[in-house]
């Protein structure tokens, strides 16, 4: 199985002081579920930014799709980060945009024609359960919905990583439920999940899902599956 | 260069195009209007200098002193008939001693009829005999040269002077009343820069977080500022074409009155077409400038986030 993500001790630090994040190694497997757990503050928002190219680290090394993505010239960032979707964990809704067009962003971000995306947008907002919200503004909807926008945006373009940030922060257990059920089944069509939450109740919900633990800008490893390859998920 | 114009539909959509609006439009169009005042400006100034030393290179006048009447009567038409017979020279004009007196008048304080005050002092005065030359082509060292052996053996006083010589400080000051228009037009154009830059910024600050997650989604240094140049070039085509249409009237109506005054130098206020040229492209220039200041404005901005 070839890794999807690579981090080589990499460490990353804001300004002076202490290092926020230090000495990470780890591998990630394509096709994976991984949660990314830690109180607030530990690092988890920090190291998804490596994850998803917001960020250099301020050492180390990290692989993405097998390239170097520390040393990677500016100009190849964009088409490594349109095979990223992000669910951003203050979700950063297009306030001007409606619920369709900022769904239809990555899309429109690489090139899609306009007559080829208003198929999969329509499907994408019934997908999430907003198939009557197309033309609402963010500021209109409820936070749950935003975040369902949100999600919606981040997998329209079918990435091969999925990095979300809390995404079940702003919704009732119910719906928390349900979006996990969307990310499972999105792992299903093959696409890595990297879920950072920091409510533990989550983890029992997606069986066969890895654990990483951030905990004073060190990763733990419970589960012992990041310098291994896990076990394909049961996906009965 | 066509890229910079034509963006896609798709990209058209990222940031919703807002209508034409701030004091952008107004502020280029100030300059637009300055710029082409000062470009006609420059252009007329061209052309005049242009015009008279075109008209005076080819020209010289010869002067023949001697106290003698008849002597320099002699030397005049000798002289006249052998710039005649010369090839370099095209057209001979011996002055007649009225056109002299005419011309020297003003100079003495004397109506050219001959004022009561001052009584018979033209006629006191030996005046030069004058000889107008219109030679084949514009005079340099060489030409002058060739006449002045040709005359000597004859006129031994004679000098000869190109005309224009004699406004040559004219022309120079013509040269650098054009050098300040053009000065000026290079000012407004910095200016008109520095307002772009300014007015790209802030476009950049008011969708600072929609031009984030653009650029998280994949977006391109290149698909973000083309969003803005689109804008900034609507903006600065508009007020350049307002710009122009003012400053044009403006060089029309001056036109109108200065031929109306009808003197000499201020009538090549009549702009020549290529000039008129030059000056309808003057938005067209401050919309391309306008565009590109925006596209390096954006792309440096963008250059700082990752
Ligand atoms: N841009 C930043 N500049 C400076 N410090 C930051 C920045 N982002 C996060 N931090 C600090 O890094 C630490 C980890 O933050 P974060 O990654 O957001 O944690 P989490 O997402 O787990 O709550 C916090 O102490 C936070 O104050
Ligand atoms: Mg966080």
């Amino acid at each position: 199985m070839n890794e999807i993500v690579q981090f080589e001790n990499v460490g990353l630090r804001y300004g002076a002081g202490i290092e926020t994040l230090s000495d990470l190694t780890f591998t990630l497997y394509p096709g994976s579920f991984y949660f990314l757990t830690g109180a607030s503050g530990a690092g988890k928002t920090s190291l998804l930014k490596l994850l998803y190219l917001a960020q250099r680290p301020s050492r180390g090394l990290i692989r993405l799709f097998g390239e170097d993505a520390v040393t990677m010239p500016r100009e190849r960032l964009p088409g490594f980060r349109r095979r990223i979707g992000v669910v951003f964990q203050d979700f950063r809704l297009v306030p001007h945009l409606s619920a369709f067009d900022n769904i239809a962003l990555p899309l429109r971000v690489a090139g899609v024609k306009e007559k080829d995306l208003t198929t999969p947008v329509a499907e994408m907002l019934d997908w999430v359960g907003l198939g009557d919200r197309a033309e609402a503004r963010p500021a209109t909807l409820s936070g749950g919905e935003q975040q369902r926008v949100a999600i919606a945006r981040a997998v329209i373009g079918r990435p091969e990583i999925l990095v979300a940030d809390e995404p079940t922060g702003n919704v009732d257990p119910e719906m928390a439920i349900r979006l996990l059920q969307l990310f499972e089944a999105l792992n299903t069509l093959g696409t890595t999940i990297v879920v950072a939450t920091h409510d533990i109740h989550l983890l029992s919900k997606v069986p066969g899902a890895q654990m990483m633990k951030l905990e004073k800008g060190g990763l733990s490893d419970p589960t012992g599956s990041l310098r291994n390859p896990p076990l394909p998920r049961d996906r009965a | 260069m066509l890229s910079l114009f034509v963006i896609p539909g798709h990209d058209r959509r990222l940031i919703p195009e807002g209508r034409l609006s701030g004091p952008m439009p107004w502020v280029i169009a100030i300059m637009i209007f300055l710029m082409v005042l000062a470009t006609a400006i420059g252009l007329a100034f061209t052309e005049a200098g242009q015009n008279v030393s075109d008209q005076l290179s080819s020209r010289a006048t010869v002067q023949i002193i001697e106290a003698n009447p008849d002597l320099k009567a002699q030397q005049t038409s000798d002289a006249a008939a052998r710039l005649r017979g010369m090839e370099l020279v095209e057209e001979v004009r011996v002055l007649p001693a009225q056109e002299i007196e005419d011309l020297i008048a003003p100079w003495l304080g004397q109506s050219a009829d001959g004022g009561q005050d001052t009584g018979g002092l033209l006629e006191d005065i030996p005046l030069p005999a004058l000889i107008d030359l219109k030679l084949a082509q514009p005079i340099g060292e060489k030409e002058l040269e060739a006449l002045r052996t040709g005359i000597r053996p004859l006129a031994a006083s004679a000098r000869i002077e190109p005309s224009s010589a004699l406004i040559a400080p004219v022309i120079a000051l013509v040269r650098s009343l054009q050098w300040i228009a053009f000065g000026l037009v290079i000012l407004l154009a910095i200016a008109t820069a520095a307002a772009v830059i300014i007015s790209a910024r802030a476009a950049l600050n008011t969708h600072k977080e929609t031009i984030g997650v653009i650029h998280l989604l994949g977006g391109t240094d290149r698909q973000i500022s083309r969003l803005f140049q689109r804008r900034i070039a609507l903006d600065a085509l508009l007020g350049g074409v307002l710009g122009l249409i003012c400053g044009a009237a403006i060089i029309l109506l001056l036109g109108m009155q200065l031929s109306a005054l009808g003197s000499g130098l201020v009538q090549s206020l009549d702009l020549s077409w290529y000039s008129w040229l030059i000056i309808g492209a003057i938005p067209i220039l401050g919309m391309i400038l306008a565009m590109v200041t925006a596209r390096m404005t954006v792309m440096g901005a963008l250059k700082k986030i990752l």
